[in-house]
């Protein structure tokens, strides 16, 4: 085991390059709806289980069922009202499952991207084969469902193995959303290809604060609001990223649409924002800032720590 | 069945406390204490940079430690998030209120990122020992030799990176062995920070003579309010001013206080939380007669009247 990753190089807020985004935006804004299936009887894997209790555990089950029966409508009519895409962190399996959703996604022109087969199917414990496997089957699966490449990668449940930053450069993934270090994109080291890591915050991400944290709904807004307002002014000298990572199942609630409503209005009211998806920034950066970037790492492991 | 002989009959069961770490002392009873140029409040802040090794077992639970199957990406990165963002926020807050910090700091840490070692450096601050890292608690079985070993490198390390004489010494998540005072002593520590009994800085004895206790926060630190506790930072604020204005008051009549703060880069450091500590603190160094001092400064001037 390794005490440190090694995943990325240090590098201090205060003395790093300049990030801009298009339009003299200082925050690029992206909005990441986990659409996800939960089985009801899954595997056990030996890393972790996906359940509390024995199955069928019907309340935890039902409630997330009730995000694909009922709640994505309400999040993506919320969403469409500001003009805001979806990057969808995708359980492909949904493909099979429940087409119609992925059909209302791609009408609104939504990115799509690996959120692994199943949320109750883990990464630990695979072999590199096992893990090739799946991500074969990932990519496979969104390609043929959607027309899409798989340009960005959510291990499925937050669940790794040492081998998947490596695999995800090999298969030509192009960022990750699974490094939660920093609010600007950072290059991932890897020994082949290129990746980089598009933050997606696990603070501002609805089952963390809401069902981890349980925090209300109205102080969830609070919180976003703030971290944007903060975010925008510090994007006025180095361009940021703010994601608000969703699950319908919980934003898509009728206590909660309307609280969440206020914050897509709140954000895209102002004008220094990008309204993007995880695609586009990881695009923008690779084409204006991930040579700089490298370059600045380099020099900075070069010349000692500072 | 009658209860054992010894249930009741403790041999230290008498006036006092049971160990004779220090003497029994009521806050009440002891004389005023005066600081520096008729201050009422001495303010002691210490951020906590802090390392977390992705594959610590430590030996009794640590908060905000890894949590999560290996390898847990989740908790590494945003426990990292604060070494690279979160404490940038912080030190600039500190800087534009005028406030003189002092840091806690893991030798691991400083070894990683000499860069913060620096930061604390050219703010004229005052480094304080954090232990090894956040995997390395001290506790009650730990090995004689093997504590006496780490803290000696702990404090080679410290005093190399900084050119500081390190005086202060704070256990990883405040725990320590029936040794540590001792050990710490025998390397030339002044003061620890681990015992949460007082208000004030009192006398510690031990093998290698007396030392200090300081009073760091433990109630008001903001990983307990906000993340073990789950407070709002509506609520955290309110703690902060209501603890202040308490120890003002008393200041009137009972002599100087000492309002210590203790702050965790990933914790206030977050965007969404950063202006809620301005907050907080803008509102103390708004009163006359507070003292912006470090963990050293304050001691220094509470011996000098003993």
């Amino acid at each position: 085991m390794l005490r440190e990753p090694g995943l990325y190089d240090y590098s201090p807020f205060d003395d790093r390059p300049k990030v801009t985004w298009p339009d003299g935006a200082r925050v690029a804004f992206w909005v990441a709806p986990n659409i996800e299936f939960y089985e009801l009887d899954p595997p056990l894997n030996p890393g972790r289980r996906a359940w509390a209790k024995p199955h069928p555990d019907v309340v935890p089950h039902s409630h997330r069922d009730y995000g694909n029966r009922a709640g994505f409508w309400r999040m993506m009519e919320a969403m469409a009202k500001f003009g805001v895409r979806g990057s969808v962190s995708l359980n492909v399996a949904m493909c099979q499952h429940h087409p119609e959703i992925i059909a209302a996604c791609n009408e609104l022109d939504w990115e799509f991207f690996s959120h692994g087969v199943y949320n109750t199917r883990y990464t630990y414990t695979m072999t590199e084969a096992e893990e090739r496997a799946m991500m074969e089957d990932v990519i496979k699966t969104i390609l043929d469902c959607t027309g899409q490449s798989t340009d960005g990668w959510l291990a499925p449940a937050l669940s790794y193995t040492t081998n998947t930053f490596e695999l995800l450069a090999e298969y030509g993934v192009k960022y990750t959303c699974d490094l939660f270090h920093d609010d600007q994109p950072q290059p991932v080291n890897t020994k082949s290809g290129r990746l980089i890591s598009v933050p997606y915050s696990l603070e501002m991400n609805d089952t963390v604060v809401l069902s981890m944290m349980g925090k209300s709904s109205r102080h969830y807004t609070d919180i976003l609001k703030a971290n944007f307002d903060q975010l925008y002014e510090e994007g006025a000298e180095n361009g940021q990223v703010m994601c608000i990572p969703l699950h319908p199942f919980l934003i898509g609630q009728p206590h909660r649409i309307g609280n969440f409503t206020e914050v897509l209005d709140y954000i895209t009211s102002h004008d220094k924002v990008w309204v993007t998806t995880g695609r586009e920034i990881a695009a923008h950066y690779y084409e204006h800032h991930y040579d700089n970037v490298v370059a600045a790492l380099r020099t900075r492991r070069e010349g000692g720590a500072s | 069945m009658s209860l054992p002989d010894d249930y009741l009959k403790y041999p230290k069961r008498g006036h006092g406390m049971d160990h004779d770490r220090y003497t029994w002392s009521q806050l009440h009873e002891r004389p005023n204490v005066a600081w520096p140029n008729g201050a009422r409040v001495a303010l002691w802040v210490v951020t906590q940079l802090q390392w977390f090794p992705m594959d610590m077992k430590p030996a009794v639970p640590v908060p905000g430690g890894m949590a999560r199957p290996y390898p847990d990406s989740w908790n590494y990165t945003l426990r990292d998030y604060g070494n690279r963002i979160g404490v940038f926020r912080l030190f600039k807050v500190l800087d534009k209120l005028g406030i003189k910090g002092s840091v806690a700091m893991n030798s691991a840490l400083a070894e990683m990122v000499p860069y913060l070692v620096e930061q604390v450096n050219r703010r004229g601050w005052e480094l304080i020992a954090n232990g090894l890292d956040m995997g390395h608690p001290h506790h009650g079985d730990m090995d004689r030799d093997e504590e006496a070993a780490l803290i000696r490198g702990v404090l080679e390390t410290l005093r190399g990176l900084s050119g500081q004489p390190v005086r202060g010494w704070l256990s990883p998540i405040r725990s320590e062995s029936m040794n540590t005072p001792d050990r710490v002593a025998a390397e030339g520590i002044d003061y620890i920070c681990d015992w949460a009994n007082d208000d004030m800085p009192y006398e510690f004895r031990t093998a290698s003579g007396a030392i200090h206790n300081m009073p760091h926060a433990m109630e008001i630190d903001d990983q307990q309010v906000l993340i073990t506790l789950r407070h709002t930072e509506q609520e955290y604020v309110d703690q902060l001013k209501d603890q202040f204005d308490c120890l003002y008051r008393e200041s009137e009549s009972k002599g100087g206080r000492i309002m210590a703060i203790s702050l965790n880069p990933w914790v206030t450091g977050q965007a969404y939380r950063i202006k809620a500590l301005e907050g907080a603190l803008s509102y103390i160094m708004g009163h006359d007669g507070v003292w912006s001092a470090t963990g050293s400064e304050i001691l220094d001037a509470f011996k000098g009247q003993a």
